[in-house]
């Protein structure tokens, strides 16, 4: 057990053996992940019954929701990313951690923005200050920390080194930021706005959710591959087994 | 005495800072200023100024806390006193935490102190005195301990000052959340030593976890 796990730490920290183990799997990502985004989202969108309450507005779901997960544990992805980096030294968990949070970020624009495209037909407004709203926002402003530190350091190592340090920090205040903000909205509760109770799901309209969001999973991770490997490509453009790849275009 | 460096260092700095008192000073005006800019900007009516000065107050106090931070490593990362202080034998959070201190003591306290004159002037209802103070008490510690790691990630840094507060805002919210609900339940005549409970708990978690990331931040910052 404890010799697999060493071997897989070193092959782990590989640039060339993550290079060529995630072209293997990067295609299956991509299938099988846009599989169930085609069905989950035709599902969703033509054959879902429509809310009782919120009639069609609702199928905004289907992006909204995995959007606002991934982007959530994208930012758990980045932190532990970085706490390998910081403790086991892999360059290669920094260089995963640098691909997260672009990404993380755009999901969390993405979360709000649908957000706010559903919440003006079901709530009258496109913004709310509603705990849930507010700590996406808060959310957004952790990754564009992270991803302002990256920009500021012009010293590679020392960015991510930093931005990892960040990410921690902000990833064990999460949680508090999160329960805090619930708090202060029940404290705070405004009178004037009722947000409408999102009835328990019925299965017809659960299941795609599910595969929309299994299918966020496996593009997130295709594209933070892709990310990831041409970052490698770059950082050992002086090696043989890239000289040997750029110049027959072969995978590996 | 295996700690006096620790105690020679706080009493140097404590030193230093009493000699440039204008520096001292100048968080202080920035905060008296910004304050005073509501009333200007909103309306001098003290019934509504009553319900929002808990939030000016607090607001101001935590941008005031921000401007103080760049000075904290700054000029000891200049004259190269920082390296030293992390190659000595005590381990380096220790120095971060007598740092940490002495900010607090120059930026938080005077802060605290002149908080009620704002109180006063911006019209906050009675009530609202105690639990402003103390949660100031309890909550700038946090704001200091906090911004070290913002101080210690960009002290390298030319731009370092505009970067800070994108960095260490987000990591404000839940002292300001709980520090101006307190104050709000003052006013309202409510209990709030449940939000001093977590504001004192996020003091003693922090006052854990962030010398550990700022010293650590301060080594990835030297190491250049």
């Amino acid at each position: 057990m404890w010799s697999a796990l060493k071997r897989l730490y070193h092959q782990l920290g590989s640039p060339k053996w993550f290079y060529e183990l995630t072209s293997r799997w990067s295609p299956w990502f991509l299938w099988i992940g846009s599989a169930l985004m085609l069905v989950g989202i035709v599902w969703g969108l033509a054959f879902a019954p429509a809310d009782y309450l919120q009639g069609n507005s609702f199928r905004i779901i289907y992006i909204h929701v995995p959007a606002a997960l991934l982007s959530q544990s994208a930012y758990v992805m980045m932190a532990v990313a970085g706490l390998v980096g910081l403790v086991w030294k892999m360059k290669i968990s920094f260089v995963v951690g640098k691909t997260i949070a672009p990404i993380g970020a755009g999901l969390a624009v993405m979360a709000l923005l649908t957000g706010a495209i559903w919440g003006k037909p079901t709530w009258g407004t496109w913004w709310v200050w509603d705990a849930r709203l507010t700590s996406m926002l808060i959310l957004l402003f952790l990754y564009m920390g992270v991803i302002a530190i990256y920009n500021a350091i012009e010293n590679e190592e020392m960015a991510n080194k930093a931005a990892a340090v960040l990410a921690l920090v902000g990833s064990i205040n999460i949680p508090i930021i999160k329960y805090s903000v619930e708090w202060w909205n029940t404290l705070h509760q405004p009178a004037t706005i009722t947000l409408t109770k999102k009835p328990t799901m019925a299965p017809e309209m659960f299941i795609p959710l599910v595969l929309t969001i299994i299918g966020f999973y496996c593009w997130f991770a295709v594209w933070v591959f892709a990310r990831t490997r041409n970052e490698i490509l770059w950082r050992e453009r002086r090696t043989k087994w890239v000289q040997r790849i750029l110049s027959t275009g072969a995978n590996h | 005495m295996t700690n006096s460096p620790l105690l020679a260092l706080f009493k140097r700095d404590l030193l230093i800072a009493f000699r440039n008192r204008g520096e001292l000073l100048n968080p202080l005006m920035f905060f008296l200023m910004v304050a005073s800019l509501f009333p200007l900007a909103v309306t001098p009516d003290p019934k509504f100024l009553g319900l929002i000065a808990a939030g000016i107050i607090w607001v101001g106090a935590l941008l005031a806390t921000l401007l103080s931070l760049d000075l904290m490593f700054k000029s000891d990362y200049e004259d190269g006193s920082l390296e030293q202080m992390l190659l000595q034998p005590q381990p380096a959070l220790l120095f971060v935490m007598v740092k940490t201190a002495l900010h607090w003591m120059v930026a938080g306290v005077p802060l605290t102190i002149v908080a009620p004159l704002l109180g006063v002037m911006l019209a906050l209802p009675e009530g609202g005195f105690a639990p402003l103070i103390l949660s100031l008490l309890l909550g700038t510690p946090t704001l200091s301990l906090l911004g070290s790691i913002g101080a210690g990630l960009t002290v390298g840094l030319k731009k370092g000052g505009m970067l800070m507060p994108l960095l260490i805002l987000p990591l404000y919210i839940p002292v300001l959340i709980f520090a101006a609900s307190s104050v709000q339940a003052g006013i309202d005549g409510n209990s709030y030593t449940g939000h001093l409970a977590f504001l004192g708990a996020y003091l003693a978690l922090m006052l854990v976890l962030a010398p550990l990331a700022s010293s650590a931040a301060l080594k990835i910052s030297i190491a250049r």
